[in-house]
């Protein structure tokens, strides 16, 4: 076996599972606070990939250097992106929050035809070709036969995300009251936590990662349209799904499994099959953990 | 300090609370006592603005807070502890405190408050880095009174405090209790089932059948009341 190809597609399976890991987040958090699927939240990632588009369009047309594009485009993509979570939240669930779950996921799938629609219409349904915003350093030029320098920056990014989302949940008040309100809304309540602005942050926390992650990804695939979200919405729902629903961690560890999966598979057996394996590995970690990897099997008590 | 006046609540279409009237004096012990599904639990609710009175009025130091959103309520200095304890099972026990602390804006005085309750309950100071569910029932009833104490309430709610727990416990519980009602003057709406214990701590008591307020008087009148007796305390 060459080691050096088996380290390439590691490598490439790491930053594959980042941008799921970075979309998957946004599924679980909100999970874990409304238990509910957000299906529009892969049209949340194509509209911060489009944001990106548009803005680093014209600021180079303006004559920016590359590195303030990047910055400028990705702060507009995650300013846009969040304002559609919030707004998606307060439009199409929040007046659902005591209505059958299922009525909120239908209006979740209703939300993401709306916004794909949307897109199309409002711009095109062909492919649009998407600047490589991250330029290859060439300091790194010996060892980017393994990974390339946008990868590595997509590496990087996702990382720093997560810590600092780690750090927001864990130890600031907010991030205290999130995971409060997820374990017992109504007891959060009768501590003064006002539950519909934990819920609104929750949205614009996870539309914020999920933009970050459709500009990354877009300029390393160069090329974007309107359906994009659907396909990386769905991997990153299974990913969230396979890590355990509504765990932080379980999301990201989810993310990097299905990542190496698809990446080894394609790699040493055949690049057709790749939605196949990944589809496979869910339904085989379904079979003997049903809760996911880290999930917690809900056992109620009477 | 807190007065209901003919308040009604339903859950969607059934009826819970009839026509409730009663009223809360500064610094009182008042409870509430009655059958399983009397309503008790939902006059509480109702009260903190959980379970919103659709007719009548709740009035709080003059305001009426009928219609109010529950983290308003709590921020006027309302704080329950609701029936079963409702622990946040994966905060920790010092994290399930700060959660008590939300709206209060004073570092200093929440340290203080904190180390005094570490003080009062040795034991969640022990097991102050643990997860809450894994405290045992009376642990979690201290913490659950404890996280209320926290914000500092001038009305604290108690919802069933001695439910499934020992009769020691329960006698400790209660202690803390008119410890709590003394030295800070805490006024306090004890809702019990238990009604033999509710009665001989509380100045006053109401008693509640099927939403509907059918006696009140002092504590050791109704403990002395036969109809009471006959239906309540097993007499």
């Amino acid at each position: 076996m060459d080691f050096d190809y088996f380290t390439q597609l590691f490598l490439g399976g790491l930053t594959r599972g980042s941008i799921y890991a970075l979309i998957a987040l946004g599924y679980t958090m909100v999970y874990g606070i409304i238990q509910l699927i957000n299906f529009a939240h892969g049209e949340i990632y194509m509209i911060g990939a489009f944001t990106g588009l548009i803005v680093s369009s014209v600021l180079t047309m303006m004559g920016m250097p590359a590195l303030g594009v990047v910055v400028m485009a990705a702060m507009a993509a995650v300013i846009y992106s969040s304002a559609y979570g919030y707004t998606m939240e307060k439009i199409a669930y929040k007046p659902l929050r005591n209505a059958p779950r299922l009525s909120a996921l239908i209006s979740a799938i209703g939300m993401s035809l709306f916004l794909q629609n949307y897109v199309l219409l409002a711009q095109t349904s062909d492919f649009l070709p998407f600047p490589s915003l991250i330029p290859d350093f060439e300091f790194w030029e010996p060892y980017a036969h393994m990974i390339t320098s946008p990868e590595l920056v997509i590496l990087i990014t996702t990382f720093v995300v997560m810590v600092l989302l780690t750090v927001l949940i864990k130890f600031t008040k907010i991030g205290k009251a999130m995971r409060a309100t997820s374990q017992d809304q109504v007891m959060a309540a009768l501590l003064g936590i006002n539950v519909d602005r934990i819920i609104s942050f929750t949205f614009v926390v996870g539309s914020a990662t999920a933009a970050i992650g459709g500009i990354l990804i877009a300029s390393h695939i160069g090329q974007i349209n309107f359906y994009m979200g659907f396909i990386a919405g769905i991997k990153a729902f299974v990913a969230a799904v396979l890590g355990g629903i509504g765990s932080i961690p379980g999301a990201v560890l989810g993310s990097f499994v299905l990542g190496w999966t698809e990446s080894f598979f394609t790699g040493y057996i055949s690049s057709d099959y790749e939605d196949v394996f990944a589809f496979i590995i869910l339904v085989v970690i379904l079979i003997f953990r049903p809760a996911g990897i880290l999930g917690k099997s809900e056992t109620q008590k009477v | 300090m807190l007065k209901l006046r003919n308040v009604q609540s339903y859950y969607g279409n059934i009826q819970a609370l009839k026509d409730i009237s009663l009223d809360v004096r500064e610094g009182e012990i008042i409870t509430l006592i009655g059958a399983n599904g009397a309503g008790k639990s939902t006059t509480l609710m109702t009260l903190c603005g959980v379970v919103p009175a659709r007719q009548g009025q709740v009035i709080f130091e003059g305001q009426d807070i009928t219609a109010m959103a529950p983290e308003k309520i709590v921020a006027l200095g309302i704080s329950q502890v609701p029936e079963g304890r409702r622990i946040f099972p994966y905060l920790t026990v010092t994290e399930n405190l700060d959660m008590g602390t939300f709206l209060r804006k004073d570092p200093k005085g929440i340290k203080q408050d904190m180390d005094h309750i570490f003080e009062l309950f040795p034991i969640l100071a022990e097991r102050r880095n643990q997860p809450g569910g894994t405290l045992s029932g009376g642990e979690q009833q201290m913490l659950a009174i404890s996280r209320a104490l926290m914000s500092k309430p001038k009305l604290l709610l108690l919802d069933e405090p001695s439910l499934g727990l020992a009769p020691i416990i329960i006698a400790r519980i209660f202690d803390i209790i008119k410890r709590i009602n003394k030295e800070s003057n805490t006024t306090i709406l004890l809702v019990e089932q238990n009604a033999n214990l509710a009665l001989k701590v509380a100045d006053r008591g109401y008693v509640m059948e099927t939403g509907s307020i059918t006696m009140t008087d002092t504590g050791q009148n109704l403990l002395a009341n036969e109809d009471v007796k006959k239906a309540y305390l097993g007499i």
